[in-house]
């Protein structure tokens, strides 16, 4: 049962940082129909303009809470930055090319970001500054680290506000009638470019967040680290019914939670032969399972495709 | 004179291929035969994917897993690992078959999908392909996890060795020569088949569906299995490739077959020009060459600043992205396309 507890809250965790780099997905699929594959490299520069800022104002002698403020912030801006760059630069002037144009630029755009990384920070791996919030608590044999509960914590504010902005605000009626019907948003005088930015402006926000809660969480960060979290969190986006931000959300922490389980207890029932090292396969397994039998998801609405 | 030669263009260029790994040899040494060799693979490789993203118009971006697949097939049926030594006239249409069902086995669920859809499940596939590789060693150890396969025999045909040099009517004939023979020979033989295809009804109906999928549809096309043809032709493509492959390099391990060698293939085929053969074997020679001519860089830097800024590989692969962004924004259809396609690109 102690066991059980762990993997849920571990998977719990997980999911929590999933959901938000999901959201990112749906976000921009809701109103474009575009997976931008890039995503997940904005996660990676997330955690590694964090790690790098954090490190550094550690070393002029800044206190922890100050350090991370300010790699927070520095993360968040400097993807928002990249974020809006991509939609300007590569998907903007595709917007009504043939649909592989648009997938092709962004399988690009992903290669430029991790290579560019690359460039910038070493094809090392780097470890993140301890902050010492791994200390763990123990609780009737369940252990949990103050850094679990704030990431959780943290990605729960994060979703409901994001949840706020889209379901009550008027920017988010403008984005929802943008991805109903873009002609018909802009014939009602909805600025649709300014809303596809605030999409990408949003979803980068996010990943930047993300980015940091995950490198602190496994303490370490990669330049090839975004490729397979944006898999998995695009998986997530689909389980939930991509479009819908509730669903990126439960398909988020779903994905977070059978991972950590299955990787807990798949090695036990089958004799150790597939064990946490096939952890990266349920995600996998669970995205074609998904598209096999229920292709929009658990709370998305069946979208056929329009002529 | 002049018009006699146009007329035997044709046998022009094969004499001019057949001479050319030895004027390769000659003026840049054997190391540049071997480079010739592989590139000719990835010609292969190109024309498989072609049939996938330029008939089809399905974005596939793990493709190189079929190639890991007959790779892998052959160093299985040839290597000390399963103490089997087939031939290899019986591995490679094993292999071909093996990567053809991987192709329809990933095709099945998801090609009554939309095409971004089954963009992200390739590459997906791919990835958990290597996961598949790095960890298939128990209960029985397949596929020795990432220390890859050592010891794969060499390509041969009967008595017939491909990695040993020999002697035809008095003319000496070097191992890698050789295998650039076998290797064109195979080249030739899919870009008859690819380009059979291309006018064939089933070429037709996949322009088709590439052009209009709804419209194929509606005319009787019956779109789902024709672009599950069109996976399990690319995919066995691939895997002829990854067998010849596995011979060649007499060693396989997890880490050939990455997403970056898949959007290496698909840059190939983007650049020279999607759904054009010859634009596609342009596209892979030139890019397969690529990393030879970058390769100096690190040399000079380390020369000129004692270190290297710059790691080529890194800057391959930047290349490579920048190439896809930028062909996409202002020539979506290619260095040499093929007119229909160009056409296609920009009136839609």
């Amino acid at each position: 049962m102690v066991t059980f507890l762990q993997q849920v809250l571990n998977g719990l965790t997980l999911g929590c940082i999933y959901a938000l780099v999901a959201l990112g997905y749906t976000l921009v699929y809701g109103i474009l129909e575009l997976i931008n594959f890039a995503h997940g490299d904005l996660v990676m520069i997330g955690a590694l303009v964090s790690l790098s800022l954090v490190r550094a104002l550690l070393g002029w002698g800044a206190p922890l809470s100050v350090a991370l403020a300010g790699g927070l912030a520095g993360a968040i801006g400097v993807c928002v930055l990249v974020g809006v760059a991509l939609e300007r630069l590569a998907y903007r002037p595709l917007r009504h090319a043939p649909k592989l144009a648009p997938l092709i630029t962004a399988i690009g755009m992903s290669m430029v970001l991790e290579q560019g990384s690359a460039l910038l920070w070493g094809r090392g791996y780097h470890s993140f500054p301890d902050l010492g919030l791994t200390h763990a608590l123990s609780w009737g044999g369940v252990v949990i680290s103050p850094l679990q509960g704030v990431i959780v914590l943290g990605s729960l504010c994060l979703l409901g506000g994001l949840l706020w902005l889209v379901q009550r605000s008027a920017l988010g009626r403008a984005m929802r009638a943008t991805a109903q019907n873009p002609v018909a948003a802009q014939l009602l005088g909805v600025d649709t470019e300014r809303v596809i930015t605030l999409a990408f402006v949003v979803g980068a926000a996010l990943a930047a967040v993300a980015g940091l809660m995950v490198g602190a969480y496994y303490q370490v960060a990669h330049y090839t680290m975004g490729f397979m979290l944006g898999l998995k969190a695009f998986t997530a986006a689909v389980l939930g019914g991509i479009g819908n931000l509730s669903g990126a959300v439960l398909g988020g922490i779903l994905l977070g939670l059978l991972e950590a389980l299955g990787a807990g207890y798949l090695g036990d029932w089958t004799g150790n032969l597939f064990g946490s090292n096939y952890k990266d396969v349920f995600s996998f397994a669970t995205l074609i399972l998904v598209l096999v039998f229920h292709p929009s998801g658990l709370l998305g609405r069946h979208a056929p495709e329009k002529v | 004179m002049i018009a006699g030669l146009a007329r035997f263009k044709r046998l022009w260029m094969l004499l001019g291929i057949l001479i050319l790994p030895w004027a390769v040899e000659g003026l840049l040494g054997r190391g540049w035969v071997r480079i010739l060799d592989f590139a000719l693979l990835s010609v292969l490789l190109a024309i498989g994917l072609n049939i996938v993203v330029g008939y089809a118009g399905l974005l596939d971006l793990g493709f190189i897993a079929f190639f890991g697949v007959g790779a892998y097939a052959y160093a299985l049926l040839a290597s000390p690992q399963f103490g089997v030594h087939w031939p290899l006239w019986a591995i490679l249409p094993t292999g071909v078959l093996v990567a053809a069902s991987f192709g329809v086995a990933l095709g099945w669920p998801t090609l009554g999908l939309r095409g971004d859809y089954l963009a992200i499940v390739t590459m997906g596939f791919g990835e958990i392909i290597r996961v598949f590789l790095n960890n298939l060693t128990a209960p029985i150890n397949i596929t020795n996890g990432p220390q890859g396969i050592t010891m794969i025999d060499a390509l041969h045909l009967g008595g017939w060795s491909f990695a040993r040099p020999h002697r035809v009517w008095g003319i000496p004939l070097p191992a890698l020569v050789g295998t650039f023979y076998l290797f064109l020979l195979f080249v030739l033989l899919a870009l008859f088949l690819s380009r059979r295809l291309e006018y064939s009804r089933i070429g037709r109906a996949w322009m088709a569906i590439r052009e209009d999928e709804i419209a194929a549809a509606s005319m009787g096309l019956d779109t789902r299995r024709l672009k599950l043809l069109a996976y399990a032709l690319g995919a066995a493509f691939g895997g002829v490739s990854g067998g010849l492959f596995a011979g060649f390099q007499g060693f396989v391990s997890p880490e050939s077959f990455t997403l970056q060698e898949s959007v290496m293939i698909l840059c190939m085929v983007v650049l020279g020009g999607m759904g054009n053969l010859r634009g596609v074997v342009v596209g892979a020679l030139l890019l397969a060459f690529l990393p030879e001519v970058l390769r100096p860089l690190g040399d000079w830097q380390q020369h000129w600043f004692h270190h290297v800024l710059i790691d080529p590989s890194t800057l391959r692969l930047l290349l490579f992205g920048i190439a896809l962004v930028i062909l996409m924004r202002w020539r979506p259809e290619g260095l040499l396309p093929s007119r229909a396609r160009a056409r296609e690109w920009h009136t839609s």
